[in-house]
């Protein structure tokens, strides 16, 4: 009789166990409790951050007025926001490439293609840093210029996960489709624009998404690369907790954590329509 | 149906290579304007490499296409006046069910008013009135192939290309679309030329098959040319199903002939087949021109007080199989040779198949001129 005690569980009825929700809950503290305690704390009422007391919102009124966070963040959009495009550009064009063409080398363009993504980002950082004095790269440009070297670093990051995505997307792109297009009337470029591009457009979006949320929290390249007057917002944190971790920058970083989850959550659900749809 | 009786394709000795494997080998066709034109063979024969040199996707290797007269060697697919269905359909998912018809009339530089005439007129001809702001993916198979039509047929191209067409429908719904297609060909006039690997779709439809076997042409002609005059061994088996003896030609006179086959036995013929005496030949002969009798009495059909009929061949055996098929059944029998032969008998009425049974000893006979002699 013990064998019948208990009502069977069908396999897939995870979240009937109670130790499984208590492994799931354990996990997700462990991923997101320094997230919380960061949020938490930037209403608190204290200088030093380390002992809770009371709440206000009196920080966020602060990083308001601080210009330095101000500049910082300004100067990190900037980035990410030029990283995105030229990353976009460059990332899906070689996808393309390397999914229509056969060529010589193609393998080792492939390769090569991934390199940044696989070599450690403090070497990319240092190698960055020899490479742009020894080309005597000119500092001290005019607000936006004196970006360029950043911008140039964070796209040679950046444009490989672009071209994974895309990749990725094509591999389930049906030829038949294009050759549709052509056999009424289109031409190359017209097949690629009407036919292609909506293809592939949800991997777009996504790898845009990379991107910018890849060159936004980029601390190492860009400390490296970085002259004075170009802080982005990770640089000036690091700078700025080594005199101790106040609350307005728990604020500032609050703030950066939303805008990233909505943004990503925009994206999500516009990609997710459309994957639905493109299916087929 | 045009008059005018002009090839509107003319194939001209093409071959095509991949690497060093000929996929279409030294083909020559002439395809007539209005004509329902089938390639017909299996799986990677060539057929749909030769299609799509038509349309433009493949270069040949050698040989010309012309379309209308005009060379089309250097014309790319977007500058050809064929238009083609493709086998996954290839309709546009992004695009609603207007949007991918009115597609080549946009980029044709039709203006807005003569492109939704049009457009509607594709889609009432394929009988998808009233469907023109849905999604491809809320529709059935059977719905997307016809988008696919609509769209290749509003450009009025010369010649309609339409790879498997059928394939992917289920059993009732490819007869159905046999029928329909044939019909549209018929309301258009526009040329078809369809490629499929499935004999029943190729006889249903065509109004001249080429079948393809090893990239090259095995025979040209009408769907009943082609089950009741095979040219070869390949095009008997592939079209329809046959029972083939290799034999000797032993008689061969202008009214009569005989061949003797170590399987079926001696079988006469009433017309000449002009090969060499005694030169190896084989015989075909489909399951249903035969006719099945039990050889003594005792059973449902009445016993045969001969083998068969004056002027009919006969041979004799046990049925070793059966698969009733519910329109017809088909029996496997052991001819005494040991060799095996297919025959198939309709169920004229409702107990037809109940009249032989497994191990009756049967015999069957056909006419003189049923089988035929193949020479290669």
């Amino acid at each position: 009789m013990a064998l019948f005690a208990r009502t069977p569980r069908a396999p897939l009825e995870y979240a009937k166990s109670l130790w499984m929700r208590g492994w799931v809950l354990a996990v997700m503290l462990f991923l997101y409790l320094p997230l919380f305690v960061l949020m938490a704390f930037s209403f608190n009422d204290s200088k030093r951050n380390v002992v809770w007391r009371g709440f206000t919102t009196k920080y966020y009124a602060k990083a308001w007025e601080n210009d330095q966070l101000w500049d910082a963040m300004l100067n990190s959009l900037t980035i990410a926001g030029l990283a995105t495009v030229f990353s976009l550009i460059i990332g899906s064009m070689a996808a393309v490439m390397l999914w229509r063409f056969r060529f010589p080398l193609k393998s080792a363009v492939d390769g090569t293609m991934s390199l940044p993504i696989i070599v450690p980002e403090i070497c990319l950082g240092v190698a960055f840093l020899v490479f742009f004095s020894w080309i005597g790269w000119p500092s001290g440009l005019p607000w936006p210029f004196n970006l360029t070297a950043i911008v140039i670093a964070h796209i040679t990051f950046c444009f490989p996960f672009v071209t994974m995505v895309v990749r990725a997307r094509l591999a389930t792109f049906n030829r038949e489709q294009e050759e549709a297009a052509k056999d009424l009337g289109a031409g190359e470029w017209q097949a690629f624009r009407d036919v292609l591009v909506p293809h592939i457009k949800p991997a777009l979006v996504s790898g845009a998404l990379l991107a910018f949320t890849l060159s936004l929290d980029d601390f190492v390249i860009t400390f490296f690369t970085s002259t004075p007057g170009t802080d982005t917002f990770p640089v000036l944190v690091y700078s700025l907790v080594k005199r101790g971790v106040t609350p307005d920058i728990n604020a500032a970083s609050t703030i950066l954590i939303i805008l990233t989850v909505l943004l990503t959550a925009v994206a999500l659900k516009f990609q997710g329509v459309k994957a639905l749809a493109d299916a087929h | 149906m045009t008059d005018s009786k002009q090839p509107i394709i003319q194939i001209r000795n093409v071959t095509k290579r991949f690497g060093k494997v000929a996929a279409v080998d030294n083909v020559s066709l002439d395809i007539m304007a209005g004509e329902f034109f089938v390639l017909l063979g299996p799986s990677g024969c060539g057929k749909t490499t030769l299609l799509r040199m038509i349309a433009g996707f493949e270069v040949p290797t050698e040989g010309q296409i012309l379309i209308d007269g005009q060379d089309m060697s250097r014309v790319p697919p977007n500058k050809r006046p064929v238009n083609m269905v493709f086998q996954s359909y290839a309709v546009f998912p992004h695009m609603s069910v207007a949007d991918n018809v009115a597609y080549g009339l946009k980029i044709a530089g039709v203006g807005r008013g003569e492109r939704e005439d049009r457009v509607k007129e594709a889609l009432d001809l394929v009988k998808l009135g009233g469907f023109e702001s849905r999604m491809p993916d809320q529709m059935s198979g059977g719905q997307r192939q016809r988008v696919a039509l609509a769209r290749s047929l509003v450009m009025r191209p010369k010649v309609l290309l339409l790879d498997e067409p059928l394939s992917a429908l289920d059993a009732k719904l490819r007869a159905q679309m046999q029928f329909e297609l044939s019909d549209l060909q018929d309301e258009v006039g526009i040329t078809f030329i369809t490629v499929t690997h499935d004999q029943d779709e190729a006889l249903s439809m065509a109004s001249r098959i080429a079948v393809i076997n090893k990239g090259e042409v095995s025979q040209l002609a009408t769907p009943s040319d082609l089950y009741e005059f095979p040219a070869n061994r390949f095009v008997a088996d592939f079209v329809g199903s046959v029972n083939i003896f290799e034999g000797k030609l032993i008689i061969d006179e202008p009214d009569k002939a005989a061949v003797d086959c170590p399987g079926l036995g001696k079988v006469y013929l009433n017309h000449g087949v002009t090969g060499p005496h005694g030169a190896d030949v084989w015989v075909a002969l489909r399951p249903e021109k035969m006719y099945l009798h039990v050889q003594g009495a005792g059973k449902t059909v009445e016993a045969a007080a001969k083998d068969a009929p004056e002027g009919h061949n006969f041979a004799r055996g046990v049925i070793k199989g059966m698969s009733y098929l519910g329109d017809i059944t088909l029996f496997e029998i052991q001819l005494e040779s040991g060799a095996m032969i297919r025959v198939s008998r309709p169920n004229l009425s409702r107990h037809d198949q109940e009249d032989f049974t497994w191990d009756d000893k049967v015999s069957m006979h056909w006419r003189a001129d049923s089988p035929v002699v193949l020479l290669g």
